[in-house]
């Protein structure tokens, strides 16, 4: 026989032989229980607090939770006998669905889709970045009022129309030769545009539907529509640039070129850094509906992306693509963040 | 000390001028020429006669003029008014039901006495990091409708008004709760306080103390979702063509099912002719009118918020 050392929380009684909860541990065990009780009293105490949460939780649960386990879609055989589209009739297909499209058949359709999110998320960071910095700098140059908002007025606008009467509008406006005139704005291009045969051609045709165009054309759209609203934020951090900085920049000789570089750059640069990491982020998370609304069979080589070509297919291998396309981004925004947090003390989230 | 502007300072300021006026005449351009459009005749619509100003006529005779004949074939298509109103529907009503829920969590969430605040906070920043995708999503539309139709005593999701889960389930927004909760977090204590103590109960704090001291934010937020619910498509879209419920199209679906079917501008012509006017060659005008009677709303309001939503996205944003 061997003595447990347990003096700690037991005391034995001698006489008859039998334990009992230390005078330590029964202070213990009451705050242990207490615990649960307080935490208990405080819930109840603050029950409309959890009232007001239930629909905002509920909502999320049912439609941002419960699709969630419609990913096991990804590792179930669509094509099992009877299923009829229930997933849950479906036999399991292990990894079957991630090699199909990794390494498998339609790996030749997943890559070129990764492969266009990418370029297309990538184009639209390059050029969709800087130019809300730009005008809000242009802004920033304008002292009559008037002008100013009457320019934001209209370059906000944009953002407000919905993807569908953005895409039509593109579309009319890039139509090709009908009636032997070209659309208004393919009409400009074809004048001061460079003058050659294939670009040529495309317009004629309608240029949305052709491959090599269509990145151009989606980042032109998307400068359009963002570059004016997204310039919010950079106009804030440029007008709170103290004036004294400005004069003080003057009377050392600055010219506009060297203030922009030592005074107001300076003074944005936290805020920019910031959105970079945002945009950095949701890098992969290019906005589906408007390329749903533009993809056609011309452009598609240049245009499909994971989520469009998810959609099309609807079965077990889409669902697997569209799942390895957003873990990725998750991993960027969850990357960037913790960037962001440890380079600028700012976090996101 | 008034100085002399030098040279670089002029080009500087010249080429901001110049920027900013060609873009945005850029942003207005487009909308100038679909409203032009739509005071057009349809075959100089078609034959892409129009560059600034409404252009009547047909065949060799266009000349400047104006016609309201579009619009009166889409104020005459009932299918038109149908779509209009569930746009409505769903703005006005999702609106309410996002703001609703909203709201409230939000004023749970900027307690920070709630218990398990860090583990609410996350369940709602999740959903921004990871989308479980197309697929998985609409599935859940369906089961979800299913069982809507269900409570209702139907059979499947088709036989009820699609335009309902419209309402509830879409429009979610997490950035929005989140701007809302900072702001409500910026309230003074000492106010809720003073209320308390005069016996406020939480949700008289909420009403009479909260809400009025966030109203810029609120009608940002507002802003946010009402847009959102009136550009709304792609779901919309999926939904009630999954359930072949062409009466719950909001009509942002309708220019797109016109633009599609009735008219070639996106390649994609199946000359269906399923729209009354189609077959008499129109289709093209009319859907510009569409377009222009689906922004309308939007410029109305416009003007009137545009001060508020500068302020709320620059005070929820960024939170250090």
């Amino acid at each position: 026989m061997f003595k447990i050392k347990c003096d700690d929380f037991l005391t034995c009684d001698e006489a008859t032989g039998t334990y009992s909860m230390s005078a330590e541990q029964q202070v213990r065990d009451q705050t242990e229980k207490n615990r649960w009780k307080n935490i208990g009293l405080t819930i109840l105490k603050d029950w409309r607090l959890y009232l007001m949460l239930l629909p905002m939780v509920l909502v999320y649960v049912f439609w941002r939770y419960m699709p969630m386990t419609q990913l096991l879609g990804a590792f179930k055989d669509y094509n099992t006998p009877g299923a009829n589209g229930n997933t849950e009739n479906m036999k399991w297909f292990g990894l079957n669905n991630f090699m199909n499209i990794f390494v498998g058949s339609n790996a030749n359709l997943f890559w070129p889709a990764f492969r266009n999110t990418f370029i297309i998320a990538f184009y639209n960071l390059l050029f969709g970045f800087p130019m809300p910095i730009i005008l809000a700098l242009f802004f920033n140059e304008v002292k009559s009022n008037v002008v100013r908002s009457t320019v934001q007025v209209l370059v906000y606008l944009p953002k407000f129309l919905s993807t569908v009467i953005v895409t039509s509008i593109a579309l009319i406006l890039l139509n090709g030769k009908s009636g032997g005139e070209l659309g208004a704005l393919s009409k400009i291009i074809a004048v001061f545009g460079p003058n050659n045969e294939a670009l040529q051609n495309a317009l004629n045709s309608g240029i949305f539907f052709e491959a090599r165009y269509f990145r151009s054309l989606y980042v032109i759209t998307e400068l359009w529509e963002h570059a004016g609203y997204d310039s919010i934020v950079f106009f804030a951090a440029v007008i709170a640039v103290s004036p004294t900085s400005y004069e003080a920049a003057q009377i050392d000789g600055a010219g506009k070129i060297q203030q922009m570089r030592y005074v107001v750059l300076p003074s944005i640069l936290s805020t920019v850094v910031i959105m970079l990491i945002m945009k950095i982020g949701g890098l992969l998370s290019v906005g589906y509906e408007k390329v749903y609304l533009l993809l056609s069979t011309g452009n598609m080589s240049a245009s499909q992306i994971v989520a469009t070509l998810a959609n099309s297919w609807g079965d077990g291998k889409g669902i697997a693509a569209e799942m390895t396309n957003n873990l990725i981004g998750m991993i960027l925004v969850i990357g960037a963040n913790t960037v962001s947090r440890k380079a600028a003390n700012v976090s996101l989230y | 000390m008034k100085r002399k502007m030098e040279i670089s300072e002029l080009i500087f300021k010249i080429v901001a001028y110049v920027f900013l006026i060609v873009f945005a005449l850029m942003c207005l351009y487009p909308l100038v020429y679909v409203l032009a459009g739509t005071f057009s005749s349809s075959d100089a619509v078609l034959n892409n006669k129009i560059v600034l100003w409404p252009v009547i006529g047909g065949e060799g005779s266009y000349r400047f003029g104006f016609t309201v004949d579009a619009f009166k074939y889409a104020f005459g298509y009932n299918m038109f008014w149908v779509s209009y109103a569930n746009t409505i529907f769903v703005a006005f009503i999702g609106t309410i039901w996002c703001l609703v829920y909203s709201i409230l969590g939000a004023y749970a969430l900027s307690k920070k006495r709630l218990l398990g605040r860090h583990g609410f906070n996350f369940f709602l920043v999740f959903t921004m990091w990871f989308a479980a995708g197309i697929i998985p999503t609409f599935l859940n539309y369906k089961a979800t409708g299913d069982a809507l139709a269900t409570i209702v005593g139907g059979q499947d999701w088709g036989d009820i008004d699609l335009k309902w889960l419209i309402v509830l389930a879409m429009g979610m927004n997490a950035t929005n709760i989140i701007l809302l909760r900072n702001s409500f977090e910026g309230v003074p204590t000492e106010i809720e306080e003073a209320a308390r103590i005069d016996g406020a109960t939480e949700m008289q704090v909420l009403m009479n103390v909260y809400i009025p001291m966030s109203k810029a934010t609120i009608a940002t937020v507002a802003l946010f979702f009402g847009i959102s619910r009136w550009n709304g498509y792609f779901w919309a879209y999926k939904v009630s063509n999954a359930a072949n419920q062409s009466y719950s199209w909001p009509v942002q679906v309708l220019v797109r099912d016109l633009i599609d079917n009735e008219t070639d501008i996106t390649g994609k012509f199946n000359g269906d002719n399923s729209h009354e006017f189609a077959n008499q060659g129109i289709a093209t005008s009319v859907l510009y009118s569409f377009i222009v009677l689906s922004i309308i709303p939007i410029l109305i309001i416009y003007p009137f918020i545009q001060k508020y939503f500068a302020k709320g996205v620059n005070m929820g944003g960024v939170k250090e």
